[in-house]
């Protein structure tokens, strides 16, 4: 009883955390992007505050838009939201452990993700359809290089449960090659699946270099609110998951003791806050990169997913 | 009047069926059999119910129930050939109930002839005698091969035809090969796997709705019932981990052609058509990895990936129906079915739209429908496949995987281009603007198999369950203890995926998201005109002059056909950029063909100048040279009757 008690409180402290940080996140992102470029920069909480007036605003909706125009930022917002709180941040073995299978979660980004692109054909705009027809492509070579990392991944544990990959990971499971591609895919794919590839800029005002935010052009007020939150929470998502799995240590379980609890925000927060400076400093480094040029940084990820699964039946053989 | 009747015979035929089926399923499956003494002379046809036919059988009566409503709705498109759709449904039950190679052949045969025959009502129309001209191109080899086939499993038992005698003494050496050889011809191309696929996009799409539904659920099913029942059942468990290797090389091949193709297709009875190509062979890629499993004689490994195969059979025998009786009702409703004249059907059609958006989302496996439940469990599958045998087999299967996930992916991109084309957005000709949603007696049968999707893909376990005396029959396990009503856990003892679960974590978080809402977000929206890049909305006494902003299907699908299709499908685009200055539009179009049609016609050509070459250069028969043409061949026919005839 003392055990699943302490689980429900961690994964609604996890869910709150999750829905709390991600704007500081995404602001702390565009203050530190500012910095490097020598400019001053909004103030990281700015994110929260254009939320708040956002959600303030009267909508405004386009004549033609139908039901699904104004259902898919509620449906892609529970998807990720769903698939955010299935990812342990700072505690194992949260409440809901049973669901929290790398495969589904990678579903219900995939869910969210087709949602907001028929919501962006729905209104029948130029730039709506652009950013459907990019972001869907993308995520067609992505996603087999992701659902080849969870291969590799669940090769070297035996299960596709985030939970025990983890805590395999923890036991020493790692520290293979084959985990480092996976690792290294797993970035790529991530950078991919936020929109963040060199070719699109979240920060842009120019439509033709969005990739994601394309798809949101059409919408105001909450709703707009309710997706610029989505794509936060999407951000967060992908940095505690790349953290966790990098350094698969600090997360606190239900039967550990007070101080890992109090040693296990921090541990997040530093491995966070680290992917998140290393984002930073890769943007504003990085010089752009053409559309064309996409299908081949994806197809890399690919094929270092490949390697890694191979990789990991060689370590089968070996030990 | 008759077509109605049969139409409301076969309904209420099929409906009693599947309830049968589901209650004898239900019930645990034990083995019933019947001999009818209608068939070969003096032999009969023998009859049985076992954990497989009666699991297909199901799931035949259900896709049934729909085409047959559909049918009583059809307004008169497809009247010239309906009858030939009961023919169909008939044969297809006989091939499924069959317990002799007799009855087997024969159904499955009928169940071909109905479909070409379907084909050919139209008569002025010529896409569908083309369409049906090169399925029987194809049915002609796939029937010689399949009964040489089944002659050779029968050959093997002193020429008794029942599946007991053939179960009793299967294949061994060269036999065996040969069986597999000649079944993955003879089954694999009616299900549309590649490289004998070309036929099956123009032929499914030819059809009428109601024949169409039946084509695209059933037909590809009935194949790969037939490949589970020659492969896993007759040829008996001895064989060796190999037999997996040619359906994991042409399975994700074709899944990965048959999508992409999805992607380039036009018209969307086309691109549903493509997209069974894929769904097939990702289900085929499931029954390889079964196969090597069984062969390394690892049952658990065996039944979760045949569980995994047949819950995609069960997936895209309820979806793919429901997409084909949503597309024939926009075609009804609009007067096309191609994307470039449809756009904004979801304001004119809700029913048809929401019930093709459960289709789309299980098509693209999104969870938790149906189709995500049936892609989890071949995932998992291959994963654990990939412990089972050699280095060889073990990178191929994980080279599958990774092919299997891009099919998926790109599945979800064509899910997305039809719906967000043909239904979204806005009207691309004023005819869609008259749409009208159809009638209850076609709107019917799509809730009822939408509501089943969402059903099995809530509740896969359950689904499981009812194909539990069919895995243990073929592979000596079942799940029983690895699936349950909640969650599928095919560890065991490590959590699994509960699609029910996901389903409540979504839900709460969208709750969350309404309240979130109601507390703080500003109430009511306004309604104005679409920004749309800062175009300006058309003045009133233009009723048509919306700008042509959005995206055509070929536009959609561009870059996906850039980066991967021009190299698997050839893919050419014609781009036509207007000046600066100009007011028209850009256009896009894209030509894409299929690897395998291309050669299948350059060698059906060069085949046919050299035939008419030797034809060219034969002497003229004379009256007296054709008598004694025939009386040579009687002779030599006889003979060849009497020598085989001495045992």
């Amino acid at each position: 009883m003392m055990r699943i008690s302490i689980a429900a409180a961690a994964l609604v402290v996890h869910v709150a955390l999750m829905l709390a940080l991600a704007p500081l996140l995404v602001g702390c992102l565009r203050w530190a992007e500012a910095r490097l470029m020598g400019r001053i920069g909004p103030p990281p909480l700015q994110p929260w505050h254009d939320l708040r007036r956002l959600a303030l605003k009267q909508p405004v909706l386009a004549e033609n838009a139908s039901w699904l125009f104004r259902a898919a930022p509620v449906v892609a917002f529970a998807a990720t939201l769903s698939a955010a709180a299935l990812v342990p941040s700072f505690a194992s073995g949260m409440l809901d452990v049973p669901l929290a299978d790398l495969v589904a979660i990678v579903g219900l980004l995939a869910l969210a993700r087709c949602t907001l692109a028929l919501a962006g054909l729905d209104a029948g705009t130029a730039f709506g359809g652009l950013g459907a027809s990019r972001t869907m492509t993308v995520a067609a070579l992505a996603e087999p290089a992701m659902l080849l990392v969870v291969f590799a991944l669940g090769l070297l544990v035996g299960s596709t449960n985030l939970d025990a990959i983890l805590a395999a990971l923890s036991d020493g499971a790692g520290l293979r090659a084959s985990l480092g591609l996976a690792l290294v895919a797993l970035v790529m794919v991530g950078i991919a699946d936020c929109g963040r590839l060199p070719l699109a800029s979240p920060a842009t005002r120019l439509e033709l270099t969005m990739l994601q935010e394309a798809l949101g052009l059409e919408y105001s007020g909450w709703y707009l609110a309710l997706l610029q939150w989505t794509a936060a929470l999407k951000l967060l998502l992908w940095l505690t998951l790349i953290g966790t799995i990098l350094l698969p240590f600090g997360l606190a379980s239900p039967d550990s003791g007070l101080p890992a609890w109090l040693l296990a925000l921090p541990a997040w927060g530093v491995k966070v806050g680290m992917l998140a400076a290393g984002l930073a400093i890769f943007e504003s480094a990085i010089g752009g990169m053409r559309w064309a040029r996409a299908a081949e940084f994806l197809g890399v990820a690919a094929a270092l997913g490949l390697l890694a699964a191979v990789l990991a039946f060689a370590g089968q053989v070996l030990t | 009047m008759p077509r109605r009747l049969a139409a409301i015979g076969c309904l209420g035929l099929s409906g009693l069926g599947l309830v049968l089926a589901l209650a004898w399923l239900v019930a645990g499956g034990g083995v019933a059999s019947l001999a009818i003494p209608i068939g070969l002379p003096g032999v009969g046809m023998a009859l049985a119910l076992d954990g497989l036919s009666g699991w297909f059988l199901a799931l035949l009566m259900a896709v049934g129930l729909a085409a047959s409503a559909a049918a009583l709705a059809d307004a008169g498109e497809g009247a010239a050939s309906e009858a030939f759709l009961f023919v169909l449904l008939g044969a297809m039950a006989l091939a499924v109930l069959a317990a002799d190679a007799f009855a087997l052949a024969f159904g499955v045969e009928l169940a071909t002839l109905a479909s070409v025959a379907l084909l050919l009502g139209r008569q002025e129309d010529p896409g569908p005698r083309e369409a049906a001209l090169r399925q029987i191109a194809v049915a002609l080899p796939a029937a010689a091969c399949l009964i040489v086939a089944l002659a050779l499993l029968a050959g093997g038992v002193g020429w008794d035809l029942r599946f007991a005698a053939i179960r009793a003494h299967p294949p061994q050496g060269w036999q065996a090969t040969a069986v597999l050889a000649l079944t993955l011809v003879g089954a694999g191309s009616r299900a549309g796997l590649a490289p004998l696929h070309g036929w099956l996009p123009p032929a499914h799409a030819a059809a009428p709705p109601p024949a169409s539904a039946l084509l695209g659920g059933a037909m590809p099913a009935l194949a790969l019932y037939l490949l589970v029942r020659v492969l896993f059942d007759l040829c008996g468990p001895a064989q060796p981990p190999w037999w997996g290797v040619p359906l994991l090389v042409v399975g994700p091949c074709g899944a990965v052609l048959g999508m992409l193709r999805a992607n380039a297709a036009g018209d969307i009875k086309e691109i549903l058509a493509c997209s069974t190509v894929g769904t097939t062979g990702l289900i085929a890629s499931g029954l390889g990895v079964a196969l090597a499993a069984r062969g390394a004689d690892l049952p658990s490994l065996a039944s979760l990936a045949l569980a995994g195969s047949l819950l995609g059979v069960l997936a895209h025998g309820l979806v793919k129906p429901l997409l084909v009786l949503g597309a024939g009702a926009v075609q009804q409703a609009a007067g096309s079915r191609r994307l470039s004249l449809l756009g904004g059907l979801i304001h004119r059609m809700p029913v048809t739209t929401a019930c093709m958006l459960v289709g789309a989302a299980s098509w693209a496996a999104l969870p938790p429908t149906a189709g995500f439940a049936g892609f989890w469990t071949l995932f998992e599958a291959m994963l654990g496949g990939s412990r089972a045998a050699g280095a060889g087999l073990q990178i191929l299967i994980a080279v599958v995987a990774g092919l299997a996930a891009l099919a998926v992916a790109l599945a979800a991109l064509a899910a997305v281009r039809l719906i967000g084309v043909a239904l979204l957005g806005r009207p691309r000709w004023p005819r869609t603007l008259a749409a009208e949603e159809v009638g209850l007696p076609l709107r019917v049968p799509m809730l009822g198999l939408a509501a089943a999707s969402l059903l099995v893909g809530l509740f896969p376990g359950a689904a499981l369950a009812l194909m539990a005396p069919a895995l243990r029959r073929l592979v000596g396990a079942d799940l029983a203890d690895r699936a349950g009503w909640l969650a599928l856990a095919p560890q065991g003892d490590m959590p699994g995926y509960s699609a029910i679960g996901i389903a409540a974590l979504a839900g709460l978080a969208a709750a969350l998201a309404v309240g979130l809402i109601r507390w703080r977000g500003a109430s009511g929206a306004r309604i104005g005109p679409a920004w749309d890049g800062g175009f300006d909305a058309p003045p009133t006494w233009l009723p048509f002059g919306d700008p042509l902003t959005q995206p055509s299907g070929a536009g959609f699908a561009q870059p996906v056909l850039k980066w991967l299709g021009t190299a698997l499908l050839r893919a050419k685009e014609r781009l036509d950029t207007p000046a600066p200055g100009e007011v028209r539009p850009a256009r896009i179009a894209t030509e894409a063909t299929d690897p395998v049609d291309r050669a299948a016609r350059l060698a059906a050509a060069a085949l046919r100048t050299r035939a008419s070459a030797a034809a060219d250069r034969m002497p003229p028969l004379t009256g007296r040279g054709a008598l004694a043409l025939l009386i040579v061949v009687l002779a030599l026919v006889l003979v060849a009757v009497t020598v085989w005839g001495q045992p």
